[in-house]
This record gives structure tokens, sequence and C-alpha cells, in this order.
């Protein structure tokens, strides 16, 4: 069975793997499109996080239990493993210290999904190398100056961090103008990527 | 007056239980309501009052001959919508618009006066559960409150967890700070320096504390208030003379706004009832009651919480919500939370406010 056909692939991709009846986390929840599709289809008890205030109303206005908070700062006050999945999409790149979130993420959800656009997709690759300036992008669309995305990370990256926080990653999805593509050369070719990865049990 | 109704009167069958350890007989509580109870009694929503509140949420008061305090937000359509659900709004015990206050008569015939046992929010709560009880109201669809009336929703949620499917608390706090204690203080010591309080033994004499109350109402009315509101709307403009008097009248129109408010308020309220409903907010510390940590008063509840707080209110700021928030969020309760922006400090949740309609009409639902 396939997510709702409405839903941003990366988004729909993690909609696929959630267990029905699960207890999940959206950290940078936005407009609450996978929590409403999750509590409808799966009846998962869903919790989102949002730092902007006009999406946050949105989401209570649509029924969705959403708290306004910086994700920063404000995961430290759930419990160890309240969630069985804690997801991030589009949200690591944006955040002061992605290191430290995703520990927090790994700390309070028992699988962590999380999903970035690719810094080292070829595009962004040459648009740099070539015209010596920050890339603006389809996957990167805002000037340097004024984009909210202030970590930028590679597909390489994040594997090096993950291994660092003692994150095992399970599984990985890839996408290039929307669409799932092979893992092979990934770093190269993929806008965006979703990796599904917990703590390792030492 | 046009419309205005005198409330229903619910006579507490038992004696009320108080946290003092003292207890009230023969309680009465005023109360209006607005709508149809379903049959399955499914759709009821308690709205709580704040302090200087009371049952007329959306309807004609009795004295001021003005419109429900929050009649914009309950009625035919509106965020809390009337002709879907059954609103009951009660007078707090210890106020003193029907319901059982300092000013009503005790055994003996006389007014209590001070002699009112002190009451805390809990034991408003209490009075409101058995009103609830002799209308067969198992479960509310859910409790709204702002302010003094958010301390009773949470109060509510957290001693009577089966009451409630919905919790909706707009601009509240879980504990009265040090300030908040400070500033209601003010209030009472205006009041009992008033020579006409008389130990609070006025009722049937010739001269009430007017002049105190007055002072203690202006003093609160900053607190409700953002400094940017105030200069939005006073700024330093004198009031009706184009120079300053070099005397004491009042020059501004700040003073002069103020002086309208205190007086206005003591004409449809009670003193002594300003005495104790302040105490009862500054006993109120929802953590306390539950062994210190607030996360505990809310294990294993079952119903949805909303809070909303405004971005210039310095009474009860965002970081009162979001303490509660944290707490919800320890004891995983389902939890929304959002502040608003909006210029008029405290008093915002009673102003128009369009995203603060969208978020109180999407979840009550």
């Amino acid at each position: 069975m396939s997510a709702s056909q409405t839903l941003r692939p990366d988004l729909a991709v993690i909609a696929d793997q959630i267990g029905a009846g699960t207890r999940l986390l959206d950290i940078g929840c936005g407009d609450g499109a996978l929590m409403a599709e999750l509590e409808q289809a799966k009846q998962v008890d869903a919790r989102g996080m949002e730092l902007d205030p006009a999406k946050v109303e949105r989401c209570v206005a649509r029924g969705l239990s959403v708290v306004q908070g910086d994700a920063d700062r404000d995961l430290a006050n759930y419990p160890n493993k309240a969630f069985d999945y804690a997801v991030m999409s589009l949200t690591l790149q944006t955040s002061q210290r992605p290191d430290m979130l995703l520990e927090e993420m790994l700390r309070v959800g028992t699988t962590v999904f999380v999903s970035f656009p690719n810094f080292a997709h070829w595009k962004t690759r040459t648009a740099l190398m070539f015209g010596g300036r920050m890339p603006v992008t389809r996957a990167l669309p805002i000037s340097w100056y004024a984009t909210e995305n202030i970590h930028h990370v590679t597909i390489a990256d994040f594997k090096q961090l993950a291994k660092e926080k003692g994150a095992e990653i399970s599984r990985a999805w890839f996408f290039a103008n929307e669409r799932a593509i092979s893992p092979l050369g990934a770093n190269w070719r993929a806008e965006f990527a979703v990796f599904e990865l917990s703590k390792r049990q030492d | 007056m046009p419309n205005a109704t005198a409330s229903k009167v619910y006579a507490l069958t038992d004696t009320l239980p108080l946290d003092s350890g003292q207890e009230l007989s023969g309680a009465e509580i005023a109360y209006e309501t607005y709508g149809e109870l379903a049959a399955d009694k499914s759709n009821a929503v308690l709205i709580c009052h704040a302090l200087t509140g009371d049952q007329y949420v959306a309807s004609t008061h009795p004295v001021t001959g003005k419109p429900g305090w929050w009649d914009r937000m309950v009625g035919p359509g509106k965020p809390i919508d009337t002709s879907r659900h059954f609103v009951i709004c009660a007078n707090v015990i210890g106020s003193c618009m029907g319901s059982t206050g300092p000013a009503s008569s005790g055994a003996d015939g006389q007014p209590y006066a001070m002699g009112f046992p002190v009451i805390t929010i809990r034991d408003m709560v209490r009075g409101i559960i058995a009103l609830l009880d002799g209308l067969g109201i198992e479960r509310l669809h859910a409790v709204v409150g702002g302010s003094m009336g958010g301390m009773q929703a949470l109060s509510l949620a957290a001693n009577w967890p089966d009451r409630a499917e919905r919790v909706l608390v707009i601009a509240s706090t879980a504990r009265h700070s040090a300030q908040n204690i400070a500033f209601h203080e003010l209030g009472r010591q205006a009041i009992m320096a008033d020579p006409a309080w008389a130990g609070g033994d006025y009722y049937g004499g010739d001269a009430k504390p007017d002049n105190g109350l007055a002072v203690a109402r202006m003093a609160a009315h900053i607190t409700y208030l953002s400094e940017e509101g105030l200069t939005e709307k006073f700024g330093r403009r004198l009031q009706d003379r184009d120079e300053k008097s070099f005397g004491f009248e009042a020059d501004f129109q700040v003073e002069s706004y103020l002086r309208y408010q205190g007086s206005g308020f003591t004409q449809r309220f009670d003193a002594n009832s300003y005495l104790y409903i302040t105490r009862a907010m500054d006993y109120f510390d929802l953590a306390e009651e539950h062994g210190g940590r607030l996360a505990d008063a809310f294990i294993g509840t079952s119903a949805r919480f909303c809070l909303i707080s405004f971005d210039t209110d310095w009474l009860y700021p965002t970081a009162e919500s979001r303490h509660i928030v944290h707490a919800l969020n320890a004891a995983g309760a389902k939890v929304s939370f959002v502040e608003l922006s909006a210029n008029a400090g405290h008093d915002s949740f009673l102003l128009e406010h369009d995203q603060l309609d969208r978020v109180v009409q999407g979840f009550i639902e």
C-alpha cells in the first residue's frame, strides 16, 4: 500500500514505512501533511513541532497536536524513547546544531527518519566549481544570504555524522527530479535523500 | 437594561469541602447557558471566567448593560459555536454575580464579609464540578479558559481528568509568580487602606471601599496591557486640554483612562470578592498540588490540550505556557501550543484576533 500521492516524495516514502497505531513525532512538521495522512490512514498518534506560528495555527485548526517550538532547544523536554518514530524532513540543514539535534532525535525516537537536500548533487557542484558562487538550484532555491539552510550537508557527511553518533543506518532512499533513483553514485546524482536510522544497541 | 437576564442558580445539594480544610454549606452557583444540550449530553463546553469576569460570557451584563465579555468568541456560527455546542459559564464561588461569596449571607443571616473562608482555584472548580453533576454532564466536550479561567481549566484537567475531552488554556499559567503575587498584594493593600473597607464590614453601610477598589483595578489594568499598546493608544497625549495643568488633574489621556476603568469597575464588583479571588490566584501552583512536579499533574490524562500565549503578555508570558507544554509532553499528553502576535498584552485574548479565532475553532471542532 502506498501513502497518499499528494505527499511530497520524501514524506510519501517515510509514510510508507510507519506502522499502524504507533507514536510519531514530526519535527519541523510544516502544515502537518504527513501527520494528517498518518492519523487518518494508519491511526498513528502523531505529534508535531514547528517553528513558524502561522503553520502551527493551520495544524491546530485541522485538529493536529502541534507545538510551536525550536527543535534545537525544545526536544530536551521529551522523555527517552517517547516515540516509536522521530521524523525530520528537510529541516536538519536549518538547525543551529544538526549534530546535537540528531542525537536528541535518536534519544526520543526508537527509529529516526531524516530527509535533506544533498549539497553534493552534481548541479550544486558544477555551479560552485564553474560559477564560483553559492549555488541556487531547484533543490536549494534561495540565495546564500536569505536561505534558512545554514548547515549544508551531503549524503557522505550525513553517513559520517550518523556513524559518529553511534547510529546504524538501516535503509536509505534517494530522489532526483522528484523520482526515486538507485543508490548508485547517490552523492553525485541525488537531489534529496531519506535515511532510516536508529541508535546502535551496544 | 436590554436583554439582561437574571442567571439560573444551582443550589449545591452537599456542603462544598475546601482546600483550607473548611467547608461551605448552602453554596449556590449562578450560571448562564447557551445553545442546546444534546440528548447524549456530549456537546457541553464549559467556559471559565477570569478574575473580574462573570457568567455573562455572551449575554448582556445586567449591571453595565454591555455585551458579554467574550461575545465575539461565543455564539451561533462563532468560533465556539452555540448552534452546535451547549456552552456553560458559571460565576466562581467567592465572586459577586450570584454565586456564593463574601457578600452572601452566612448561617447567621449576615454577610460573610471576611468570615468567608479563603478559597483556591481548585475550590472554584470543585463548585463547578458540583454544578456539572447537577446538570448530569459527565464529560465535557471541552473546557476553555483565559487567564484565571485557564487556571481553572488546568485544575479541572489535573484533578478531574475524566471530565473533559479537550482543554483549552489561553494566556494563563500553572503558578503565580512572585511578580504576579506582588501586583495582587498591591491591589489588596489599596482596598484595605481605604477607611471605608472597615475590616470588610461595609455591607449595608453608607460607604463602600470604592476608592481602594478603583486603585486596585487601575494597578491591575496596567498589567493587562502592553507598553506598546499603551503608547499606541495614548502616547503622551493630554486629556481635554492643550497645556499641562501644573497640578494633579488627569492631564494625560492614560490617567483619565485608568481613572475611568477604576471607577467603572466599582459599579460592578465587590471589594471583598476582589480580595478573595486574588488570594486564590496567588495560592495557585498546580505542581505543588502534585508533589512538586507539574508533569505528574497530567500523568495518564487522555484529554487533548491546547495552549495559546501572546507575545506582548508580560503578566503570564509565553514562558509560562511553554512550561505547561513541557510538562504535558513529559506526561505524554496530546498538546498543541502556539504563541500569537498581538500588541494588546494580556488582554489580547479578549480582543479581535483572527488567528486566535481559527485556533479556537479548529481545536474545539
